[in-house]
């Protein structure tokens, strides 16, 4: 299908929780100031772990949603929540037809927190004192059910999962709700809460982390040649995806407009990514042509870059592979510098640092690239960096968001600047 | 122990685990209707007063619980 006959999808509403700010403005604003959240895990239980940093969301969620809302939450899903009520907020609490409004938000691991609580009073106290909300709160669906009650949404609510590139994929399946005519408009994002030690251990043990643990805010260092992994980080991001009729109808503030996706599988390995970075490449093309984006149009790809040793080169060879020449002319960044990774919430808070990106023509840093990698021939900002006013007769600016998840799974999102031609 | 003081009992248990304040908590109530607290929320509650009041109560007790009164009058019977 051409993009001249569906609908058009725009972004109304960003919400945000991450290490960096409790809500998407004191992200956006410590993003562009180069400033990193990782931080030593002072705990006990990191004591035996050869990885003992990490980027803890800046925001308790429980002071958020409160005490008794919390008992019945995973933390995964209470970031989810605070990320949603603040798109929702901020997308001017849309009214819609509830069986018009969709969920699409999800979780690359689900409440993993939850279900090693519950095993421990399992082990020590009985099957009767574990909590009756122990499903709910470790189910990985449980955060878009949570939105789906909090917003009275009834045309579907849905949790795709494919571990980091979860986030992203759920904005794409919510772009096509609206595209497919379910919805008008679509609460998307992703959440995660996995700063605990069987997962640090179990990602420690594949040798995917960094171990820099004396140098906490240096750790996470996409395209560098000292990188040694990723850090990992916890939090939420979550968009508002709208039909363009419904957002004009209403008056909305547009933000952009959610051009299009991309999806491929790498067919290669569980965990490494196909090192002739096809699969990447297809998912990018994929979105171009999705979008009906020519690579001139491109200014800025916030890339997955997780700051491991194999898997950026990669991604930078697939982005040169994909843009061709225009990739001259385009300024990459991995926000994964300060927040850590946040596995199934990485996609959904790059979205919003890309749609950011767009409206405020900058492109946020990536911190601690000093010395870059031999391979990488792309343009990586280390410093925030100005995008031009436009890209003149290519057509509208656009941006892409890049994420990719264990299992093979890539995941392209295309984002242009709004303007009235799409209406 | 007093009626009075399984009221206040149970009153705490309620607000810790559905928030609900204590001064809402009087004897004509009922969890569903006028508290609010699902049948999940009332696993946890008989539980904890299990713990709070040394009282078991079977799930086929608890179905039928469904006035603050109704589970003040099961513990001072039981207790």
């Amino acid at each position: 299908m051409s993009s001249s006959d569906r609908v058009s999808v725009v972004v109304t509403g960003l919400g945000a929780t991450t290490p960096l700010g409790g809500d998407v403005a004191s992200t956006w604003s410590a993003m562009l100031a180069g400033t990193s959240g990782v931080q030593p895990i002072t705990d006990d239980w990191a004591s035996s772990l050869p990885v003992r940093i990490a980027a803890p969301a800046a925001e308790d969620p429980v002071s958020v949603v409160g005490r008794v809302q919390a008992r019945r939450m995973d933390r995964c899903e209470q970031f989810a929540l605070v990320a949603a009520r603040e798109a929702w907020a901020d997308a001017g609490s849309p009214a819609v037809d509830p069986w018009r409004l969709g969920v699409a938000v999800t979780s690359g691991i689900g409440g993993v927190g939850s279900t090693l609580s519950a095993y421990d009073t399992l082990r020590e106290k009985g099957w009767e004192r574990i909590s009756p909300y122990t499903v709910p709160m470790l189910m990985p669906n449980g955060a878009a059910g949570w939105i789906s009650i909090e917003l009275g949404a009834r045309a579907g609510a849905h949790a795709l999962v494919s571990a980091c590139a979860s986030g992203a994929e759920s904005i794409g399946y919510g772009i096509d709700m609206i595209r497919n005519g379910r919805a008008d408009v679509v609460v998307a994002g992703g959440t995660e809460a996995a700063i605990m030690a069987l997962n640090i251990g179990s990602f420690a043990v594949m040798r995917a982390m960094s171990t820099r643990n004396d140098e906490p805010s240096r750790a996470s260092r996409p395209f560098d040649k000292g990188r040694d992994g990723f850090v990992l980080g916890e939090g939420a991001g979550v968009v508002i995806l709208e039909s363009l009729p419904h957002a004009l109808a209403r008056g909305a503030r547009i933000y952009a407009v959610a051009a299009g996706a991309g999806y491929s599988a790498d067919a290669f390995h569980i965990s490494h990514g196909s090192p002739d970075g096809a699969g990447v490449r297809f998912a990018m093309t994929s979105a171009l042509a999705d979008a009906g984006l020519s690579p001139s149009q491109v200014v800025h790809v916030n890339a997955h870059a997780t700051s491991t040793p194999e898997g950026d080169p990669l991604e930078a060879r697939a982005i040169a592979d994909a843009l061709g020449p225009a990739a001259a002319d385009c300024v990459v960044t991995s926000t994964k510098s300060m927040t850590g990774h946040l596995l199934g919430g990485a996609g959904a808070i790059e979205t919003v640092a890309a749609v950011l990106a767009l409206r405020d023509r900058v492109v946020p840093p990536t911190i601690n690239l000093e010395d870059m990698d031999d391979e990488v021939t792309i343009d990586v900002a280390t410093k925030a960096r100005p995008l031009p006013p436009d890209v003149g007769a290519a057509g509208p600016m656009a941006v892409l968001n890049n994420a990719f998840g264990f299992g093979g799974h890539n995941v392209t999102l295309a984002f242009t600047e709004y303007t009235d031609a799409e209406a | 122990m007093t009626d009075q003081e399984i009221l206040a009992g149970l009153a705490e248990i309620i607000d810790e685990i559905a928030g609900v304040p204590a001064d809402e908590v009087t004897p004509d109530k009922n969890f569903v209707e006028d508290l609010d607290i699902d049948s999940l929320s009332m696993v946890e509650i008989a539980v904890a007063a299990q713990d709070k009041f040394g009282v078991e109560i079977p799930d086929e007790q608890l179905k039928d619980l469904k006035t603050v009164q109704d589970v003040v009058n099961f513990v001072s019977k039981n207790s």
